[in-house]
């Protein structure tokens, strides 16, 4: 049965899995930085005692956090398209596949992350925003300066952990026509009719990539623990 | 006119009333010790001074600025005042070095350099100056203590608040803190403190105050209090703290 596989393709379609898998990693690059940027903004909207911010916050999180991955990709495919169209005035295909999907992952992931820095933020005693206010120091201060530097440090580990996992869901943006890692190999594997090899090479470097850096995590974990 | 006037001040906790009507005031250069039981509300007081409390009812004024005046700028009155916490709350993820000087640097618009060096004239004065690069997490508790105190008074401070400093500390680091308290006091600093140090309320303090479940019991000059407090209650916790 050896003989059945035909490795070589992997090797024929190395320039298009190479493009794909740098559209999934630019997709994860663009996910992470705006998931944490806005998840770190709606933490602290959650935990403000102004009902004004925390509800609306604490809504969003609730909703998107309620909802299948796959369910906000296709819905911000349709539905940032229109929303779009409708501002700008133009028909149909504004935003496309890539956009939507930046869109719907910037929101998932910021709710995800949102509440991991919530609770890295609640993880810090309470004393030391007081201290910080006590300098003299604002709300935007005490939080850039005292807060969110030491709930970050607590919270590396799982956020790392968190990353990890975005990536290997930056896989499901195949199902919207993108060309990433996954989308890429499928498509070659319809041309070529080696679906299995180049699946098994997809599912092999996932994994190698994903326990290599679920290893340095851990790493990580044991060193910042020592501290 | 008084360094710090508590007009009044009431505070609830949703339907807890943690305050009831406090009323005191601090002259210039003067040291007041609040003392009194656990809950008595202490603590919540002298938060109120500087706002890290809100309170609903009352008013506090220092150097003659409204607290609770919506025009205040409270991060501006609050870095003028001194705070020194229980739990010390130096910056965990800063050297003692950048603990001295963040306030300085961000609040006051110090230059680093400057902020650097005065930090370091206070950490030398606290007895610390070969601590200067370690992180808070690598000293004993009464070096941060005293970190701490450095630290506000870096801040050139108008007045200092104490909040229990001593309370988290094991018996043979107390010393230390206090003898830089005393020596703070002597100075001329104005002061309020919330401890149990008697020894620290006869030594410097002018006036005592104690509290017992939210109200100001007794406000009255030092020897007073210790020759003949006037109410059972601070009889009582006189007797239950100095018996040993």
């Amino acid at each position: 049965m050896e003989g059945a596989f035909d490795w070589a393709v992997i090797w024929k379609s190395r320039q298009i899995l190479w493009d794909g898998f740098l559209l999934s990693l630019q997709l994860f690059a663009i996910a992470l930085a705006g998931g944490i940027v806005f998840g770190t903004l709606l933490a602290m909207a959650r935990l403000s005692s102004w009902r004004v911010l925390s509800w609306p916050a604490t809504g969003f999180v609730n909703l998107i956090r309620s909802i299948p991955f796959i369910m906000a990709i296709f819905w911000f495919y349709f539905l940032t398209p229109m929303v779009v169209g409708k501002i700008t005035g133009q028909q149909g295909e504004a935003v496309g596949p890539f956009m939507s999907a930046v869109v719907a992952f910037i929101m998932v992931e910021s709710a995800y992350y949102s509440e991991i820095i919530r609770a890295g933020i609640q993880s810090i005693p309470r004393g030391q925003p007081w201290a910080a206010y006590a300098l003299g120091m604002g709300y935007w201060q005490a939080m850039g300066h005292v807060v969110l530097p030491q709930a970050f440090r607590n919270m590396l580990p799982i956020m790392l952990t968190q990353a990890i996992i975005l990536f290997q869901d930056t896989s499901l943006v195949y199902v919207v026509g993108l060309k990433d890692f996954l989308g890429a190999a499928s498509k070659q594997g319809q041309i070529t009719g080696r679906i299995v090899e180049l699946y098994i090479f997809v599912a092999v470097a996932f994994f190698a990539i994903c326990f290599l850096a679920s290893q340095l995590v851990k790493r990580l974990q044991a060193r910042i623990a020592v501290r | 006119m008084p360094m710090i006037d508590v007009q009044k001040v009431s505070k609830w906790y949703g339907a807890f009333k943690v305050l009831t009507e406090c009323t005191t005031r601090v002259e210039k250069g003067e040291v007041v010790v609040i003392c009194g039981p656990s809950g008595s509300g202490k603590s919540t007081l002298i938060k109120c001074i500087n706002a890290l409390e809100p309170f609903q009812e009352g008013q506090v004024t220092v150097d003659g600025v409204r607290v609770k005046d919506p025009a205040t700028d409270l991060p501006k009155l609050r870095s003028r005042i001194g705070m020194v916490f229980q739990n010390f709350e130096l910056f965990p993820h800063m050297r003692v070095s950048e603990n001295l000087a963040i306030g300085q640097v961000k609040v006051l618009g110090r230059s680093r350099d400057e902020a650097m060096e005065r930090g370091l004239r206070y950490l030398d004065r606290v007895g610390l100056a070969n601590q200067r690069d370690k992180y808070p997490g690598q000293l004993s508790g009464g070096q941060q203590q005293r970190v701490a105190i450095a630290r506000a008074l870096s801040m050139d401070p108008i007045a200092m608040l104490f909040d229990e400093p001593t309370s988290a500390l094991d018996p043979e680091m107390i010393n230390e803190v206090l003898d830089v308290m005393v020596e703070l006091a002597r100075e001329g600093m104005t002061m309020m403190c919330v401890t149990h140090e008697m020894g620290f309320a006869r030594t410097v303090a002018h006036r005592v105050i104690f509290m017992d479940e939210g109200r100001i019991v007794e406000d009255c000059a030092k020897d007073d209090f210790f020759g003949q407090p006037r109410s059972e209650r601070a009889q009582l916790f006189l007797s239950k703290i100095l018996h040993h």
